[in-house]
């Protein structure tokens, strides 16, 4: 039995390989190849040689080109070491501490060198270590690309597996079906006859549709094995480039005799690397280009290293913080100079002894250099305010942010087993400010699967599941959505209309009521591509319609008006149920959607086609249709006819096609429907569902023979005219259609893609579309995610034919410019109106909008528009438009794609998103953040991002606080000790303060601070809006915290030296010397720091309460340990705190009452801050965790509706928008049934007989 | 479906990971605000008191000797009579005793705009030369007073040493001699472990320079604690250091004679020299500062608090009022 199946599968194949598609088509697929002077061969941008199935020859020089090895990596063995140690010390920071770290080796250096050096050598250590790692994966990477193995001709005939980097230019390949093309490749011959092949483009420009690639006639005889022994020829072709439709070659090729023969070679007959090929059982080609001189790798870019805004500020605040450090070391120096390197000063203080054997910092004969070497000690003491602990802290607490969101469980999707992944962890905090999401659409918000949802039939539509926003918005409205049909319907179509309508509904109540029902049926009908329920089609129940003929005639043009061909169904046979495989993944679904309804497709020949078919009797027959012409879909036509002769002797001429275009070419009795179908259409595809039109017409026997003469000669003319006059002779046939209806296929959305986009709509984020696909797809999609909905005002720009036939920049540019233009007035005219704008931007249009005159206006156009729809867009143009968004608008951007066409945008973006779905790595390999699903966006940046920014926000603002706090002690000290350099604290003090003593409290804000609750965070969208305005990081903040810095600074010293200065500090008489002044000041630095932190964090968990306060645990048990040292270790803090200042009352209340005199300020703008201008996330605060809770249940509905950001976008805004819609038609109805009530003759007669009766 | 789990990597729960952990979400209502002025209030002002009063106990005099002590002959030229060994600086003070001194009494000497602090001062001296006898050689921090002119290492070495203070003060009432103990004025940490007792001095002060006092090497170096007190530098440049104890008690009004021996040198640099002479409690000498400040504080955060009180009564902000969230301030545009 199993033998059997494989025997027929074979045979199945075979056939399926006789079929000769180019007896089929009409048209060739590809646009013609622009007109190139061939004479250029041989001059630059035309040099390359290619000798094929010799690659031999392109061993040596001048023949000699790169190896088909890719490699993606930054770095290798030898360069890792200078150039990340490069990368690193481009860092203005990194350099301070170098500089900083090679003097304190020096005797300059007032504390122990080590203290300045390993933090250095660990944050430098920590960077080169990180970048070390993901260059180790791109390296992996690489090597599971480099050793995929493909078969290549070795002479004789024989075709064995190489690996691709062993690939070179001119060898001959065999590529298999599904497999990836390893490089550029010339088409010699395919599995196919004719020598096409199908190719799928995804990874290049993300297009699902098939592409077809053909050969030149002459290379077709090359479709064996074998006869490649003998096969010689020359290619002359362009130089490398990035553009992936522009191909410029000859094939010089011939027998022997006549070897100069050559043939023009055109985009059709080239194989792009990282394309796939589909359909095909098998191709041979040629390799052309190799390695990085393919179109796909010179369309990559390097990949950038980002750095968050965040970050980048920080660097500023780094340069104020150099500045105030350069100016306390200049003041130091130059005081130092002063007032030691004056001859009468330095013999008035004798007791130093300046002029006697003196070291260079103090000499008064030369008072330049001893005040540059004071200058650079001042710039080692006052390091403390320059951070080096924040680099090391940011990257540990980035660190753990980042396994926290890998680790959320929310995060992880159960289907694909993945979570989201965070790869480069410096951009957390980036994930808090989004204001604009640039979105790929293929795989990201569809899933890449198209289901047959609804047709129309007749005049009647079937399969009526009413969507989602009618739904919402009757539930709100608390009608129910019969009635709500009524009125839809009832102000503006036939009474049927209505009445079918009803039915609808009622069905739908019943599935909805019959709720166990509906799961059943859904058992039954798990068909891939089908989602399609109404029990008057499904089996058979369409037989007892009104008009049956019509019906056979709608799946008949469903069944046989494709390019498909049916495959042989693996898994079960038995069902007798087949697949298909097509050009579009929508055709494949009207098959499965006819095969359902009873009209199977099931073979295909050379001329015929079969299909079985029901009977109006019930019963099942086969029949055979003569194939006479195929007229193709193209993007221009818009349609896609077939002409066959049934098994009577009928023509017919079966055709689909976008809407506008079957219309138009409607015969006068073939428009019965066209009224119901046209309220159909509107609704389906404001539904985002992809609409097409079928039709029919018969023709006579006499008017085919006509036409087909006609159609022939066109056929066979040479030359660019041709497609011209094929699409004339084509129109003459599709003319007098007659209209049967229209069907639905849904693109499937990802799970959750509407929700998600609804509430980061609400959050104040844009979404913008950029696909590769074409422009009904993408609108289609932007109806189905909620981007557009029907009341939008849309703007279409693209190039008007004209412009675009003269093929001139200037008209082009003046077309679009005007089309901005007009556009843009309208957006000044209707901003007060508040109206939703959309704008659809085409591919080529883009082009040229993007260019450098007319990008301003463009940009300024699509940022006034509340959603914008880029479509037909190649990698290049995503990535610049990412980048023109971002510098246009100054907005931070974040891409999300899947699939290697979007790399270039997720590394432009400054925050890219792969999605790691099923497509290749590539993406993921590019992004910052990995998800399997998009709709975890909303997570990540609502509840993660939001957190992150804060924490971060939070974290650097209270290092450059305590740094200065701590740094600006020192220079205080300076202006009490002349100025020589002498310092307060002992150097082990200074140590401990960013290790033990203040760190890990910091650290725990930044990774576990939370100002509310996960779920709050999404029930306040508005949250959000505080990261994109970036309050928590404004200059304002950041100048305040230094200012509180400087403040809490100059009190604790300030307080020390007063109260301690002069009078004995303990009962026995005891005054304070340098080490009691030191060890007190300390500690009240200590004390306020960590309070001062305590006062910022709004989340205590044991972790907070056990670092803060176990930080000044600390410091006391080292300064007890530290103490107990015998001298020789602990110099003059011997015994400090036991016997000196621990046992003193004074140094107790001292450190109390500066601690609490430096927190104050703060205190009090903290206080005032809250009860008068407090904060969303304050109040909200408040509202939620208050003691009691403050706000009843209503209010916090309310609160959380109302701060969603009014947008236009996302499905509430549709369902409101609907709402809004409905209750002006109810209103109108009511005052139409009011007036026609009074107005009416019986109501008066009422009326007055009821004032009779009184009477 | 085991397959897939053992594949998947699904994170595993823990409320840390999840962060889930059970937090305290302090919130600064009125009443947090109002209670920690309070608080601080409450406490600040009696702390102060306490303190102020303590201060107030304390019995200071001081008496600035360095300008009265050069005589009328030399007040234009100081430095030629300090310098001058030849004649005698003995000079007589009287101090009024305000209010009864109970002992012990401590004796100080002040001097200011001294910059004990100074780096290179700081610098010069070696600890391991102070506690260890071995270690006479160590001298290496000690540059310009570290060797003699022949080469011998300085014992105890480095400026700080060499510019010990050596005025001395002799003190009478009512005729009958006030004993001035020196004895344990210093820490116990110097004279126990810093200072060596079998380290003596050697070849201090003989060179050409003389810089202060002079030290017996009979005596070893944890017993001389006039030179231990100086050995702990000053953190600021006016400074008191412990010149000794006076173990009787002082009536009130009672007047002392001092006898000042006015040899330190610092008119050079334009110092000050004070005999002071005071009385202790448990925060130490005289310090009214610190009661006020406490005092000032304590105040100021009960003025905040009735504050607090009063607007809230008057003018209260709802907790959790939602007309302050920002989308229902802000007009919707």
């Amino acid at each position: 039995m199993a033998t059997q199946n494989v025997e027929t599968n074979k045979k199945k194949k075979k056939k399926k390989g006789k079929v000769k598609w180019s007896d089929l088509y009409t048209f060739s697929c590809l646009r013609p190849p622009p007109p190139v002077n061939r004479s250029d061969f041989g001059h630059p941008g035309f040099s390359r040689v290619v000798f094929c199935n010799d690659s031999g020859m392109h061993k040596t020089k001048p023949y000699k080109y790169p190896t088909n090895d890719v490699s993606t990596t930054k770095y290798n063995v030898v360069t890792f070491l200078p150039k990340s140690l490069f990368e690193q010390f481009r860092r203005v920071a990194n350099l301070y501490f170098l500089l900083v770290a090679v003097l304190s080796v020096t005797s300059l250096a007032p504390f122990s060198p080590l203290s300045l050096i390993a933090p250095l050598v660990f944050v430098v250590g920590i960077s080169m270590l990180k970048e070390g790692v993901e260059d180790w994966h791109r390296f992996l990477q690489d090597l599971e690309v480099n050793s995929r193995k493909v078969k290549v001709h070795i002479g004789n005939g024989k075709f064995v597996d190489r690996s691709w980097k062993v690939l070179r230019v001119g060898d001959v390949v065999k590529v298999i079906k599904n497999e990836y093309f390893p490089s550029d490749l010339l088409l010699l011959s395919s599995s196919y006859e004719d020598g096409v092949c199908y190719v799928e483009t995804m990874n290049l420009d993300g297009e699902t549709n098939l592409k077809i690639k053909r050969c030149l006639e002459c290379t077709l005889i090359f479709d064996n094995e074998q006869k490649f022994d003998k096969f010689k020829a020359t290619i002359r072709c362009e130089d490398p480039n990035s553009s992936l439709y522009t191909f410029v070659a000859n094939l010089e090729f011939g027998d022997e005799d006549q070897l100069d023969s050559s043939y023009p070679l055109s985009p059709s007959q080239l194989l792009l690397r990282d394309s796939k090929l589909q359909n095909t059982d098998y191709v041979y080609g040629v390799v052309i280009f190799t390695g990085r001189d393919t179109k796909v790798v010179r369309n990559s870019m390097n990949s950038p290293s980002k750095r968050s805004r965040v970050e980048r500020k920080m660097d500023h605040v780094i340069y104020v913080l150099f500045f105030m450090l350069l100016l306390i070391s200049l003041i130091t120096s130059i005081g130092s100079v002063l007032y030691t390197d004056q001859p009468q000063t330095t013999k008035e203080w004798w007791y130093l002894r300046l002029l006697d054997d003196t070291d260079a910092s103090f000499d008064p004969d030369k008072p330049l250099i001893s005040g540059f070497l004071q200058f650079l000690r001042a710039l080692i003491l006052y390091g403390y305010l320059i951070p080096i602990s924040l680099y090391v802290s940011i990257e540990v607490v980035k660190f753990l942010q980042a396994m926290l969101i890998n680790n959320d469980l929310h995060l992880f999707d159960e289907m694909s087993g993945k979570s989201v992944e965070s790869r480069t962890s410096n951009l957390n905090e980036e994930l808090g400010q989004v204001e604009m999401i640039l979105s790929d659409k293929t795989g990201t918000l569809t899933c890449n699967q198209m289901e047959f949802r609804k047709c129309s039939i007749e005049g009647i539509s079937y399969g009526g599941d009413v969507n989602e926003i009618v739904r919402a918005a009757s539930q709100r409205m608390n009608i129910d959505i019969e009635s709500y049909r009524f009125n839809l319907d009832g102000a503006d179509s036939t009474p049927r209309d209505s009445i079918e309508m009803v039915e609808i509904s009622s069905d739908q109540n019943k599935i909805d009521l019959n709720a166990e029902k509906g799961i059943q049926n859904l058992g039954v009908m798990a068909i891939k591509g089908f989602n399609f329920r109404d029990d008057r089609l499904m089996n058979k129940m369409w037989l007892h319609g009104s008009n049956v003929w019509d019906m056979i005639m709608f799946f008949r043009v469903m069944a046989l008006c494709h390019t498909g061909i049916p495959v042989e169904n693996g898994e079960e046979t038995s069902s007798h149920k087949l697949k298909y495989e097509a050009e579009s993944p929508e055709e494949v679904t009207f098959l499965i959607a006819a095969q359902e309804f009873g009209f199977q497709f099931c073979r295909r020949t050379q001329s015929s086609m079969f299909v079985k078919e029901i009977d109006p009797s019930g019963f099942e027959v086969e029949r055979e249709y003569k194939l006479l012409n195929l007229l193709e879909f193209s993007s221009s036509r818009k349609r896609m006819s077939v002409i066959v002769r049934d098994e009577v002797g009928q023509i017919f001429l079966f055709c689909k096609g976008a809407d506008n275009i079957i219309f138009d070419r409607l015969g006068d009795g073939g428009r019965t429907y066209q009224h119901a179908t046209t309220i159909h259409l509107a609704n389906y595809a404001e539904d985002g569902l992809r609409t097409m039109v079928f039709a029919y017409r018969k023709i006579e026997d006499s008017e085919y023979e006509k036409w087909s003469s006609t159609f022939t000669k066109a056929k066979v003319t040479i030359g660019h005219e041709r497609e011209e006059l094929l699409e004339n002779v084509s129109e003459t046939i599709e003319k007098d259609l007659v209209l049967l209806g229209a069907v639905a296929v849904d693109d499937k959305l990802q799970d959750g893609v509407a929700e998600c986009i609804d509430k980061l709509a609400q959050a104040g984020l844009k979404i913008w579309l950029l696909t590769g696909d074409k422009k009904e797809t993408a609108v289609n999609i932007g109806f189905a995610c909620s981007l557009l909905r029907h009341d939008m005002k849309q703007f279409h720009l693209s190039l008007s034919r004209d412009a675009e036939s003269k093929n001139q920049l200037k008209a082009m540019k003046d077309d679009i410019l005007n089309q901005i233009e007009a556009s843009y007035q309208v957006t000044v005219n209707e901003k007060t109106k508040d109206d939703p704008l959309a704008l659809v931007v085409d591919g080529k249009a883009l082009e040229i909008a993007l260019t450098n005159d007319i990008r301003d206006r463009f940009l300024q156009l699509a940022v006034s528009c509340a959603s914008v729809i880029c479509c037909r867009v190649s990698p290049k143009q995503k990535a610049l438009i990412t980048r023109l968004v971002k510098r246009y608008t100054g907005k931070m951007t974040l891409a999300i794609g899947d699939g290697a066409n979007d790399v270039g945008m997720i590394q432009e973006a400054d925050i890219g998103i792969g999605i790691s779905g099923m497509e290749g790595m590539q993406a993921v390999m590019a992004s910052d953040f990995s998800m399997p699903q998009f709709r975890f966006l909303e997570r990540l940046l609502i509840v993660h991002g939001h957190w992150c920014y804060k924490r971060i926000s939070k974290m650097i603002l209270y290092f450059v606080y305590k740094n200065i706090v701590f740094g600006l002690t020192l220079f205080y000290y300076e202006l009490y000790s002349k100025f020589s350099g002498d310092v307060l604290y002992d150097g082990w003090y200074m140590v401990m303060f960013n290790l033990f003593l203040t760190s890990l409290p910091v650290i725990s804000l930044g990774v576990l601070e939370q100002d509310v609750s996960s779920d709050i965070c999404l029930q306040f969208p508005a949250l959000y809006q505080q990261g994109q305005k970036g309050i928590f990081f404004s200059w304002k903040r950041i100048i305040g915290w230094m200012g509180n810095g400087i403040l809490t600074s100059l009190a604790i010293f300030i307080l020390n030296v007063y109260i301690l200065s002069l009078s004995a500090f303990r009962q026995g008489g005891e005054v304070v010397d340098i080490s009691h002044l030191g060890v007190i000041t300390y500690t009240a630095v200590v004390w306020t720091v960590n309070c001062q932190i305590a006062l910022i964090i709004t989340h205590f968990t044991w972790i907070q309460h056990f670092f803060i306060w176990g930080s000044i645990l600390c410091w006391y048990i080292f300064l007890l340990f530290y103490g107990a040292l015998p001298p020789k270790y602990s110099h003059r803090e011997f015994g400090l705190l036991v016997e000196a200042v621990g046992p003193a009352p004074m140094y107790w209340i001292v450190v109390l009452f500066v601690v609490v005199i430096s927190l104050l300020p703060y205190f009090i703008y903290m206080v005032i801050q809250r009860s008068f201008y407090p904060m969303d996330d304050h109040v909200i605060q408040e509202m939620k965790y208050g003691r009691k809770i403050v706000v009843d249940d209503e209010t916090w509905l309310r609160e959380k509706q109302s701060s969603r950001k009014a947008t236009h976008i996302g499905f509430s805004a549709r369902v409101d928008a609907k709402i809004l819609h409905l209750k002006d038609q109810l209103h109108k109805k009511r005052m139409f049934i009011i007036k026609s009530i009074t107005s009416s003759p019986i109501r008066r007669s009422i009326t007055i007989s009821t004032l009779e009766n009184r009477d | 479906m085991d397959q897939k789990n053992k594949n998947s990597k699904k994170p595993s729960y823990s409320r840390f990971s999840q962060q889930e952990l059970s937090a305290w979400k302090p919130i600064l209502t009125p009443g947090w605000v109002i209670a920690s002025f309070l608080t601080i209030g409450a406490l600040f002002i009696p702390v102060g008191l306490v303190a102020l009063s303590a201060s107030d106990a304390v019995v200071e005099i001081v008496d600035r000797y360095d300008e009265e002590c050069i005589p009328d002959a030399y007040s234009m030229d100081p430095e030629s009579f300090i310098q001058n060994p030849d004649i005698k600086k003995t000079c007589v003070r009287s101090l009024r005793v305000p209010k009864k001194m109970v002992a012990p009494i401590f004796v100080y000497y002040q001097l200011e705009n001294f910059y004990q602090n100074h780096r290179r001062f700081v610098k010069s001296r070696s600890d391991k030369q102070l506690r260890d006898p071995e270690a006479n050689n160590d001298t290496y921090h000690c540059f310009p007073e570290a060797r003699t002119s022949d080469g011998k290492p300085i014992v105890p070495c480095g400026l700080i040493a060499w510019s010990l203070f050596n005025d001395t003060y002799k003190l009478s009432t009512r005729g009958k001699p006030l004993t001035i103990n020196k004895k344990g004025i210093a820490w116990k940490s110097d004279t126990e472990v810093k200072f060596g007792s079998n380290v003596y001095p050697k070849d201090f002060q003989k060179g050409g320079l003389i810089g202060g006092a002079k030290l017996d090497e009979k005596v070893p170096l944890s017993e001389q604690e006039d030179l231990i007190v100086w050995m702990r530098t000053a953190a600021l440049p006016n400074f008191r250091k412990l010149y000794g104890k006076i173990d009787t008690d002082l009536e009130a009004h009672e007047t002392i004679k001092a006898e000042v021996e006015n040899n330190y040198n610092t008119y050079k640099f334009g110092g000050r020299k004070k005999l002071v002479l005071s009385t202790t409690t448990w925060i130490g000498g005289k310090n009214d500062f610190l009661g006020v400040a406490y005092i000032t504080v304590g105040g100021l955060c009960l003025f905040m608090a009735i504050n607090f009180i009063l607007l809230y009564v008057f003018r209260p902000r709802r907790l959790g009022d939602p007309s302050y969230l920002s989308w229902n301030r802000l007009p919707v545009a």
